[in-house]
C-alpha cells in the first residue's frame, strides 16, 4: 500500500494488539496520517477500527509497535497532556448530562485553566460555528437538545482548545439520514476551513467518501486498502468491493455520481 | 393511665430520649458516610478488593444487632458501655449500604460519558470530582437514606448497652408490663424512621429527578437537612463546652448502675437521689443486662451498684452454693476487696432469694409446700424462666439437678412476662423474685427449697474503694442505708412501680421523705 507521506501527524508503526481474552483484534497495522487530511478508518463491526482510533489518545496501548503523534510515541506522552490537545467525539456526543452546554463546551478549556471571560467567548464562537444559536442553547442541558443538536455540541467541545487533531467515532450514526447528510457537509467543510487533522471511524461508506481524503479500509485487524475516494471506487479488491455493491455501484462505470447518493 | 396523661407527665423524658436518638443515629451516619464514601470510591479504583470489601460489610450487617453489641462490649478500647460502644456498632452497621450505593452509583455513570471525560484529559480526580460524584450523588444519597433509617431501627437496641435513646422506654415497657412506655418509645421511634426517610428523600429527588438538577438556588429539603444537622452539632457542641466547663470546676460525677429489673434499680435511684441531696453530681446508667454492671464497675466506668450477696458468691465469684448469710457476706466482703477493689455495704436488711412460685389454687389443691412436694408432678409440668435465672449455674443447671426436676416444658423469656405467663396457666412454675410484689396480687405461691439449695442473696451495695475515697458523701450515705428496708418494704416499693404503674424517682422521693423524719 503506498504511504508516502513525510512529516505525518500521526503515524502508526507495526502496531499489533491483543488481549488474553482475544488474539489478533491488531494485526501489523502500519499506517500515516498527515497534516491536514482527514482519513477515514472504514470497516464492520469487530474491523478493529474503533480499537485502532483508540491508540492514539492513549485510551488503548499497542502489544507492539509504536503509535506516533507529532512524532512523539504515545507512551511517550503525558497522558493528559496528549489527551488536551486532541479533539474527541462520540456517538451520541457523550456530553456530560449534569452540565449546561455552554460548560459541555467549555471544558477543556477550563481544565487548561483559560479564564472565564475567554472561555465564554469561545464557547460563543463554536457553537455559532456548528450553528447552534449561543443565546438559545448555551443554557440548556443535553437532554433537551435533539441528536443533530447533541452531535453539534460534541463536534464544538471537541473543537473548544483548538486541537490540531480530531478523532471521531461514528459521530453521525445515531442520526436520520437527512441530518447526517448535511452534518457531513458542514463538517467537511469546517476542518477543510480551519486546517484540523482528523480521523473518522464509521462503518457506513458513504460517509467515507464524502468525508475521506483517503479510505483505510480495516477487516479482521489488518489493514487492507488505503486510497482516495476515487480510486477507491475503481477498486477490484473484495472487500472494498462488497462494499460499493451496497451502493448499487458497479467499479467499472464513472466516478461520478458519489452527490447524488 | 391513659396513654395522653402518660405523655402529659412524661414528654420531657421523652423528649430527651429523642435528642438522645437522634444524636445517636446523627453521628453514627456520619462517621458512616465519613469512612463509607471514601471506601466506596476506593473500590471503583480497586476490582481486586471490592469482593472482600463489600463481604465483610455485608457480615456485618447479618449479624444480629444485639450479639454485635455484645461482641463489642468485652474489646478494649471501643467496648465498655455507652454511647461509644453503640457507635461502633452503628457505624458497622450503616456501612454497607453506604459503601455499596457508592460502588453502584459510581460504577453506574453512562460508560461513554467516563470515556468523553478521560478523553479529553481529565485526570482521575477530576473525573471523580466533576462527572462521576455528581452523577452518582441520587444513589449515594439512597444508600445514606436507608442507612438512616436502618440505623433509627438498631438504634433502639443501644439503650441494652446503656447508650440512653428510646430503647429505654422500650425495655422498661417490656419489663414492667407498662402499654404506655412501649407505645412511646415504638411510636417515636418508628416516627423518626418516616421524617428521616422523608427529609432524606427530598434531598435525594434533588439529585435524581432532572428538573431539579437544573435549580440554581438551594433547594428547601436541603436547607432542611442543614438546618437540622446545624442544631444537632449546636447543641452536642454546647453540652460537650458545659460538661467540660462542669468537669474542670466540679468533680466527676459519680456513675451508679443498676441491673435491668425494677428493684435493682429502685435500689439504685435511692443512692442517686441521697448523694444527690448532699450535692454531689450523679450520673445515672441504670437498666444494663447481664455481667454488665460488674464488668463495667471493674472496668471504673460504674463506681456503685447494687447486688446481692449469693449472686456475688455463685455467679461471680465461683463458689457452690452454701446456706449461711453471715459466712457468704464475709467471703463476698473479704474476696471483692482483694480481688476487685471493691468494697461491699453493710446489708440493706432484706434478702431477694429466687421465689419458685406456683398458681395459689394449684398448691393448694395439691397440697404443696414445699418445691421436694413440687417435684413429682414436674413432668407434667411446663416451666418459664427468666435469661437470668437460665444462664447461671446457680440458677435452672443446679436447681433442677440438686432437686431432680424434669419439666415437660421448659420456657425462657423475659423475667417480667413469667409472672403473667404463670398466672394465665401458660406455665405452671416459674423462678421469679422473692421481693416481687405481684405474688400476692396474683394469688402466687412460693415453694419453701426445703434442701437448701439457694444461697442467701441479702440485698448490698457494691462500690470501688477509689470511689469511696473520691467522694466522702458515699461512706455516709451507705452507712445511713444499713439495715434500712424490710422484706414487706421492698415488695411495697417493686409493686408501687410494677403494679401501681408510678414513676419510680417520685416512689423513692416519697420513700426517702418518710424515711427521715
Amino acid at each position: 500500500m503506498p504511504d508516502t507521506v513525510d512529516n505525518p501527524l500521526v503515524q502508526f508503526q507495526n502496531v499489533s494488539y491483543s488481549l488474553p481474552t482475544a488474539a489478533n483484534i491488531i494485526v501489523n497495522l502500519n499506517l500515516s496520517v498527515e497534516q491536514g487530511e482527514t482519513l477515514v478508518l472504514l470497516g464492520e463491526s469487530g474491523s478493529g477500527k474503533t480499537t485502532t482510533l483508540k491508540f492514539v489518545n492513549r485510551l488503548l496501548i499497542p502489544t507492539t509497535g509504536e503509535v506516533r503523534v507529532e512524532g512523539k510515541t504515545t507512551t511517550a506522552w503525558d497522558p493528559i497532556a496528549l489527551r488536551r490537545r486532541i479533539g474527541y467525539v462520540i456517538q451520541e456526543g457523550g456530553l456530560f448530562p449534569h452540565f449546561t452546554i455552554a460548560r459541555n463546551v467549555g471544558l477543556v478549556p477550563s481544565l487548561s485553566r483559560w479564564d472565564q471571560a475567554r472561555i465564554d467567548e469561545r464557547v460563543r464562537e463554536l457553537l455559532s460555528l456548528v450553528g447552534l444559536d449561543p443565546e438559545r442553547f448555551a443554557e440548556r442541558y443535553p437532554r433537551e437538545l435533539s441528536g443533530g443538536q447533541r452531535q453539534r455540541v460534541g463536534v464544538a467541545r471537541a473543537l473548544a482548545a483548538d486541537p490540531p487533531l480530531l478523532l471521531l467515532d461514528e459521530p453521525f450514526g445515531a442520526l436520520d439520514p437527512l441530518t447526517r447528510a448535511s452534518l457531513q457537509k458542514e463538517f467537511a467543510d469546517l476542518t477543510a476551513r480551519l486546517g484540523k487533522t482528523a480521523i473518522v471511524v464509521t462503518h457506513d461508506v458513504r460517509e467515507a467518501l464524502i468525508l475521506g481524503k483517503r479510505i483505510a479500509l480495516m477487516h479482521q485487524g489488518e489493514l487492507v486498502l488505503l486510497e482516495t475516494p476515487e480510486r477507491f471506487l475503481a477498486s477490484t479488491n473484495p472487500q472494498a468491493r462488497a462494499y460499493l455493491e451496497t451502493l448499487n455501484y458497479e467499479p467499472q462505470k464513472g466516478t461520478k455520481g458519489t452527490k447524488d447518493i | 393511665m391513659s396513654f395522653w396523661h402518660f405523655l402529659q407527665l412524661n414528654w420531657p423524658e421523652l423528649l430527651l430520649l429523642v435528642r438522645q436518638h437522634i444524636v445517636l443515629v446523627f453521628i453514627a451516619i456520619l462517621i458512616a458516610v465519613i469512612i463509607g464514601v471514601p471506601v466506596g470510591i476506593l473500590l471503583t479504583r480497586h476490582r481486586a478488593l471490592r469482593g472482600p470489601v463489600l463481604g465483610i460489610a455485608n457480615i456485618m450487617q447479618t449479624i444480629p444487632s444485639l450479639a454485635l453489641f455484645g461482641f463489642l462490649i468485652p474489646l478494649p478500647f471501643i467496648g465498655g458501655i455507652g454511647s461509644r460502644t453503640a457507635l461502633v456498632a452503628l457505624v458497622l452497621y450503616s456501612l454497607l449500604p453506604i459503601i455499596r450505593n457508592t460502588v453502584t452509583g459510581i460504577l453506574g455513570v453512562e460508560p461513554s460519558v467516563r470515556e468523553a471525560a478521560v478523553a479529553m484529559g481529565m485526570t482521575d480526580s477530576q473525573v471523580l470530582r466533576q462527572v462521576e460524584l455528581p452523577l452518582a450523588m441520587g444513589v449515594i444519597v439512597t444508600g445514606i437514606r436507608v442507612a438512616t433509617v436502618i440505623a433509627v431501627g438498631v438504634t433502639t437496641i443501644a439503650a441494652a448497652v446503656g447508650a440512653g435513646g428510646l430503647g429505654v422506654y422500650i425495655f422498661r415497657g417490656l419489663r414492667q408490663y407498662d402499654n404506655n412506655l412501649l407505645l412511646a418509645g415504638a411510636f417515636s421511634a418508628a416516627l423518626l424512621a418516616l421524617a428521616a426517610d422523608f427529609l432524606l428523600g427530598l434531598v435525594e429527588r434533588q439529585f435524581t429527578s432532572p428538573a431539579s438538577r437544573q435549580n440554581k438556588r438551594w433547594p428547601i429539603a436541603q436547607l432542611l437537612v442543614f438546618a437540622v444537622a446545624a442544631v444537632i452539632i449546636l447543641e452536642g457542641g454546647y453540652t460537650l463546652w458545659r460538661n467540660a466547663r462542669d468537669n474542670s470546676t466540679k468533680t466527676k460525677p459519680v456513675a451508679i448502675g443498676s441491673k435491668d429489673f425494677t428493684e435493682s434499680a429502685l435500689l439504685a435511684e435511692i443512692v442517686a437521689q441521697m448523694l444527690e441531696a448532699r450535692g454531689v453530681s450523679v450520673e445515672r446508667r441504670f437498666e444494663l443486662g447481664g455481667n454488665l454492671p460488674h464488668e463495667a464497675m471493674v472496668s471504673g466506668t460504674l463506681d456503685l451498684y447494687p447486688e446481692y450477696t449469693g449472686t456475688s458468691y455463685t455467679a461471680i465469684l465461683h463458689h457452690a452454693p452454701i446456706g449461711d448469710p453471715r459466712a457468704v457476706y464475709d467471703q463476698v466482703k473479704q474476696e471483692y476487696a482483694s480481688k476487685f477493689n471493691v468494697e461491699v455495704s453493710p446489708p440493706l436488711g432484706f434478702e431477694n432469694t429466687f421465689a419458685i412460685l406456683v398458681r395459689g389454687e394449684e398448691a393448694r389443691r395439691r397440697n404443696l409446700k414445699t418445691i421436694s412436694d413440687a417435684a413429682p408432678h414436674t413432668p407434667q409440668w411446663r416451666a418459664g424462666f427468666g435469661q437470668d435465672f437460665m444462664s447461671r449455674a446457680d440458677g435452672y443447671p443446679g436447681f433442677s439437678k440438686a432437686y431432680g426436676l424434669k419439666f415437660a416444658e421448659v420456657r425462657e423469656m423475659d423475667l417480667s412476662l413469667t409472672y403473667i405467663a404463670l398466672s394465665s396457666r401458660q406455665v405452671d412454675l416459674i423462678a421469679a423474685n422473692s421481693t416481687e410484689g405481684r405474688i400476692q396480687t396474683l394469688d402466687l405461691f412460693q415453694l419453701a427449697d426445703d434442701r437448701h439449695y439457694f444461697p442467701p442473696y441479702e440485698a448490698v451495695y457494691l462500690v470501688r474503694q477509689d470511689s469511696l475515697t473520691r467522694v466522702p458523701a458515699l461512706r455516709e450515705v451507705l452507712a445511713t442505708l444499713a439495715n434500712s428496708i424490710s422484706t414487706e418494704e421492698m415488695r411495697r416499693l417493686n409493686y408501687e412501680i410494677d403494679g401501681n404503674k408510678r414513676d419510680p424517682k417520685e416512689v423513692v422521693r416519697e420513700w426517702l421523705a418518710t424515711k427521715r423524719k
